[in-house]
């Protein structure tokens, strides 16, 4: 065995040190499903999409440091069984009406159901009630579609160098809020052009005006899976999810 | 930021830590009024989303008033008594988890409060009330009604006595106040490290890490601030030996972090203690100021030039996750409880970054008695694997529940002859997030290989609906849950959901097998130990006790979540409609 | 051989699922070579007798969706929930957003526009239940059908290996929820 590479399912790669599982995979043209998980972006470890095992241990790809000679099972049915369960436990947790979403085609966490075959929500929805904030001039807040990844807010934090969002409350009660006295977007200093405002990989935090300039049909998981688009170029995603350049 | 908290926080007071001051405003606004945020937030330097965050986060913290009189009546297998709460609400005429309207009082449920050997308990104002009854309830509507104060209230409700049945090896163990930090002094930091690590001790907060292998671990991490907290969150259902730890043996706990700086080179140590027990904050102050003035905390203790070490008490706010050591390093940091992701451990990476023991409170008592008596005298007891004794709280149907300290290797039956037990047909070992076994295996011992323990032992006996506590359970975790990840944020509602469904007589076998297969789920997938746990006492149901699961299932093949009349409910009412067909079967 | 016997409707949907079977265009002959249709707006047959396999597009809004749904189950061998409606509640679960009698009040109370404002409660209308949910919640469902609606080639790929005996798939590309 040479220093520094671990298996994923059975494929040797490298690794650099300091690097995740998930990094040495993406880097090796490896997909590993994720969902909270950016590259630049501090790693989050909160959806679990990314649940691989190790030496037969379960753990997170986007967080755990690879080491030399790790085991990882990755692409395995058993495996994505337990993705697909994830995926449909963050569907019945929130409101997903696609047919009603502008970010349908180019969503993620859509995009991970077509990627496991899932066909329902299979569980009991919880139908909660979320506040919708549209008191920011050019980005809407859907908070019946948040899946709690905090993406915006470490890109707002780590990238635009600000600190807009912030997750609140305790379990399923857990929401996203906006650091403003009002707690509106419309008082932040978001602006259009933070990448908080594009990061969303689901339809929570939308660009007004821009929804439905590609038509349903040729967005970006109508013509490529999540894993050619997330192995391939990951940022390409940041730019086609809105077009307002 | 955390560097001027880390200054304010240096003081023994922490008055200035945002839990601390949440606390002064829910009990003088009986909520957090919302113009009062803005300005907090200024003053302790926070984001304003911070301190909102923390709000909603902490069960204790309100947005809306409470009564002037807040009742708030464990919901605990073994110390609560929820019927009790129905009765008192019908007495004052309050809904539970309403405000009366004259804002007087109000009354609800809260997890677990660790007075499970007390009889069905509540928290009023934040204080404890012991050994309720349908008496002691009219006794309090009365006074409620008749609006007087608190403090005017029979003092003798709110004594909590110890309760020690039967003490062993360390109970029995008096100590002279610095006996242990003495002896370490003479021996060196390495030979206490040596000392513990020969006495086999691993912690008692659930784990059982080694404890002489952690402190070596902090000591050897490149930093020069260290720190050491000990873990006083105990908030397992059914566990309450550190209370009384706290309450009885204050000294020994304060020695124990004491000794743990000597060894790791700390200034400094925080107790993090529940929020239900905030009773005991006077005794603990009163405690490290005499251990102050006795020279055993400060500045150059027992006079060693450079050794200076001191403690400040931090009191948590409702959430049983902020006993996971990475989220009450969180909570310590005036942040949700949140479980951090590991690696890095705290023992490299703990409170503000810095390399930082974390233990249980009777993890460093032990290590107060083996920096005396030494690691021989410890390993003398137990197994080979279990060195020592273990602090039981046992609880439930029982004769004399109470603290039970046995050698590790002590078998469950061995304990239950001891409380009175006998009629016991099953056990809840370490509380809801342990094990649940029946008669057939009374025999196993207690011990880290075989039935681990944090010391919480809920004895059942033969009259209690075994699916009634499982759902409690269920309902404790659904409460509990952080909301971090995906598996256990969705999952615990979710299992509760199943759990209901099946206890209120409408579960189908489709739904007993998709609760198990959820429940796998979340046991391997979750992000920390509240979620890999959650689903235990149900899988050990269906394993230990299948038929008490099946008897209540319908045989067909499907039935509906929700009551599809009740459905109906609301638009009958608007349209005064009654017919036929304004009903579903 | 016998034909196999089809039975379709359409709750809280909008009958664009019912369009999009229609796209199977000419297919459709050849498929009626195999199949009948029992209850169905195609056919206007008001009950559902014994079927092979029936097709539900939209979700449960009121109690008739209820008693139309238990009558599909009890009645066909396999049923499928088709379209997004059928399947998580759809367009018509926005408004769950809002409860059943702020709706109630904004349509027929203090809506704009509204005159003689009052709640109908004509005991011919069916009630509406409080919230407005997918198939699954009340009846086990055997196939889904995702789309909204699901395209004439995902109609016809279901049907078709339901017909030659087959456990129904879909492939990839024609999984979507929009
Ligand atoms: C959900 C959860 C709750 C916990 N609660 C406590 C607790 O109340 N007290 C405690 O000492 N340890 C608790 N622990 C264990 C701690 O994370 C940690 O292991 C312990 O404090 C380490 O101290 P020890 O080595 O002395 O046992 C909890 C763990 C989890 C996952
Ligand atoms: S956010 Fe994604 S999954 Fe949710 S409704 Fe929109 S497209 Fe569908
Ligand atoms: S708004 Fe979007 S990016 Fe932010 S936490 Fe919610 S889902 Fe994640
Ligand atoms: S398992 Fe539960 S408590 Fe632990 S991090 Fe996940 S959501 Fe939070
Ligand atoms: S991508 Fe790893 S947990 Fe979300």
């Amino acid at each position: 065995m040479t220093n520094n590479t671990l298996f994923i399912d059975g494929q040797e790669i490298p690794f650099e040190a300091g690097q995740t599982i998930m990094d040495a995979a993406l880097a090796a043209g490896i997909y590993i499903p994720h969902l909270c998980h950016k590259p630049g972006l501090s790693p989050h470890g909160s959806c679990k999409l990314c649940t691989v095992d190790v030496d037969g241990r379960s753990a997170s790809a986007c967080t755990l440091p690879a080491s030399n000679g790790m085991q990882v099972d990755n692409n395995t049915p058993a495996l994505n069984e337990v993705r697909k369960t994830l995926t449909q436990m963050l569907f019945v947790e929130g409101n997903h009406l696609c047919p009603t979403c502008s970010k349908s085609g180019d969503c993620t966490l859509q995009a991970l159901g077509y990627h496991f075959g899932m066909l329902d929500g299979h569980f009991p929805p919880f139908y909660p009630r979320r506040e919708v904030d549209a008191s920011h001039p050019s980005v809407m807040l859907d908070r019946d579609r948040c899946i709690l990844c905090e993406l915006c807010v470490r890109a707002s934090r780590e990238v635009d160098g600000k600190n807009v969002f912030a997750i609140s409350g305790r379990g399923a009660q857990s929401h996203l809020i906006v650091n403003t006295v009002s707690g509106k977007l419309g008082d932040s200093d978001l602006q259009t052009g933070d990448m908080a405002a594009h990061i969303c990989p689901v339809g929570a935090i939308l660009i007004k005006d821009h929804g439905y300039e590609v038509p349903i049909g040729m967005r970006t998981f109508d013509l490529h899976s999540v894993a050619e688009s997330d192995v391939a170029s990951p940022v390409t995603l940041k730019k086609t999810e809105h077009h307002d350049a | 930021m955390q560097t001027e908290l880390r200054s304010s926080l240096a003081g023994n007071q922490c008055s200035d830590h945002l839990l601390h001051r949440l606390h002064d405003l829910q009990s003088r606004f009986q909520h957090i009024p919302a113009q009062e945020i803005p300005p907090l937030a200024t003053e302790l330097q926070l984001p304003i989303s911070q301190v909102e965050a923390v709000i909603d986060f902490y069960s204790f913290f309100h947005r809306s008033p409470r009564g002037r009189i807040d009742l708030l009546f464990s919901n605990c297998t073994s110390c609560g008594d929820l019927s009790l709460m129905q009765q008192l609400c019908t007495s004052l005429d309050v809904s539970p988890g309403i405000t009366r309207a004259d804002g007087a009082v109000s009354i609800d449920e809260t997890s677990c409060i660790g007075m499970c050997d007390q009889g069905a308990s509540l928290l009023v104002n934040g204080r404890i009330m012991t050994r309720l009854n349908p008496q002691r309830l009219q006794q309090i509507a009365g006074l409620v009604n008749a609006g007087t104060p608190l403090d005017a209230w029979p003092a003798e409700w709110f004594a909590v006595p110890d309760h020690v049945r039967h003490p062993g090896l360390l109970l029995n163990d008096a100590l002279q106040p610095g006996a242990g930090l003495r002896a370490a002094i003479q021996r060196g930091a390495e030979n206490l490290l040596a000392e513990i690590n020969q006495s086999g001790l691993r912690g008692r907060g659930g784990a059982g890490f080694n404890t002489s292998l952690k402190w070596q671990l902090c000591r050897d991490a490149p930093a020069t601030t260290r720190y050491v907290v000990c873990n006083a969150d105990e908030g397992e259902p059914g566990t309450f030996k550190d209370r009384v730890l706290l309450n009885t043996y204050a000294q020994q706990v304060f020695e124990g972090m004491t000794l743990c700086a000597y060894a790791i080179g700390a200034k400094h140590g925080y107790l993090y203690l529940r929020g239900e027990y905030r009773y005991l904050l006077p005794t603990l102050e009163a405690t490290l100021a005499e251990q102050r003035a006795a020279n055993l905390l400060g500045e150059n203790i027992l006079q060693q030039p450079g050794f200076n070490f001191d403690i400040s008490i931090v009191v948590g706010a409702g959430a049983y996750i902020c006993g996971e050591e990475s989220a009450l390093l969180e909570s310590l940091e005036q942040k949700r409880g949140v479980p951090r992701v590991r690696p890095p451990f705290p023992v490299t990476h703990g409170y503000l970054g810095q390399p930082t023991v974390v233990d249980n409170v009777e993890t460093l008592v032990a290590a107060t008695h083996i920096a005396v008596q030494g690691g021989q005298w410890f390993k003398a007891q137990g197994t080979e694997k279990s060195a020592g004794s273990k602090v039981l709280s046992v609880s439930g149907d029982c004769a004399t529940p109470g603290i039970y300290e046995f050698p590790f290797g002590t078998s469950l039956q061995q304990v239950l002859d001891a409380c009175g037990g006998q009629d016991a047909q099953a056990v809840q070992v370490g509380g809801p997030s342990g094990t649940l076994v029946g008669q057939a295996e009374f025999g196993r011992k207690l011990a880290f290989e075989d039935l681990a323990t944090g010391g919480s032992i809920m004895v059942y006996g033969a009259q209690r609906d075994l699916l009634a506590v499982v759902r409690n359970f269920s309902h404790f975790f659904a409460h509990e849950s952080c909301g971090f990840c995906t598996p256990c944020r969705v999952g615990t509602p979710l299992l509760r959901k199943y759990v209901d469904k099946i206890a209120s007589g409408h579960g189908t076998p489709y739904d007993q097998e998709e609760m198990a297969r959820l429940a796998k789920v979340m046991k391997r997938r979750s992000h920390c130990g509240l979620g890999q746990t959650a689903a235990n006492p149900l899988l050990d149901l269906l394993e230990r006790f299948p038929h008490v699961c099946t008897d209540r299932l319908l045989h067909q093949d499907y039935e509906p979540f929700f009551n599809l009349d009740a459905a109906l409910a609301t638009t009958r009412t608007l349209t005064h409609r009654d017919d036929a067909e304004a009903h579903l079967s | 051989m016998p034909k196999i016997r089809i039975a379709t409707t359409s709750l809280a949907g909008c009958f664009g699922c019912h369009m999009s079977l229609l796209d199977i265009d000419e297919r459709l002959v050849g498929l009626l070579e195999h199949v009948e249709f029992n209850r169905s707006p195609l056919t206007d047959i008001k009950h559902c007798g014994p079927c092979d396999i029936g097709l539900v597009e939209g979700g449960l809004c009121n109690a008739e969706n209820v008693h139309v749904l238990r009558e599909f189950r009890q009645q066909c061998k396999i049923l499928i929930a088709v379209g997004a409606c059928a399947i998580n509640g759809g367009v018509p679960a926005m408004r769950n957003h809002y409860s059943v009698q702020e709706c109630l009040e904004e349509a027929y109370l203090n809506g704009v526009g509204v005159d003689n404002p009052m709640i109908p409660d004509d005991p011919e209308l069916p009630l509406l239940l409080s919230k407005v949910h997918p198939l699954h919640e009340v009846v086990r469902v055997d196939y889904y059908l995702p789309g909204c609606p699901p395209s004439g080639d995902a109609f016809f790929n279901i049907l078709s290996d339901l017909l030659a005996g087959r456990e129904p798939s879909l492939p990839k590309a024609m999984l979507h929820y929009d």
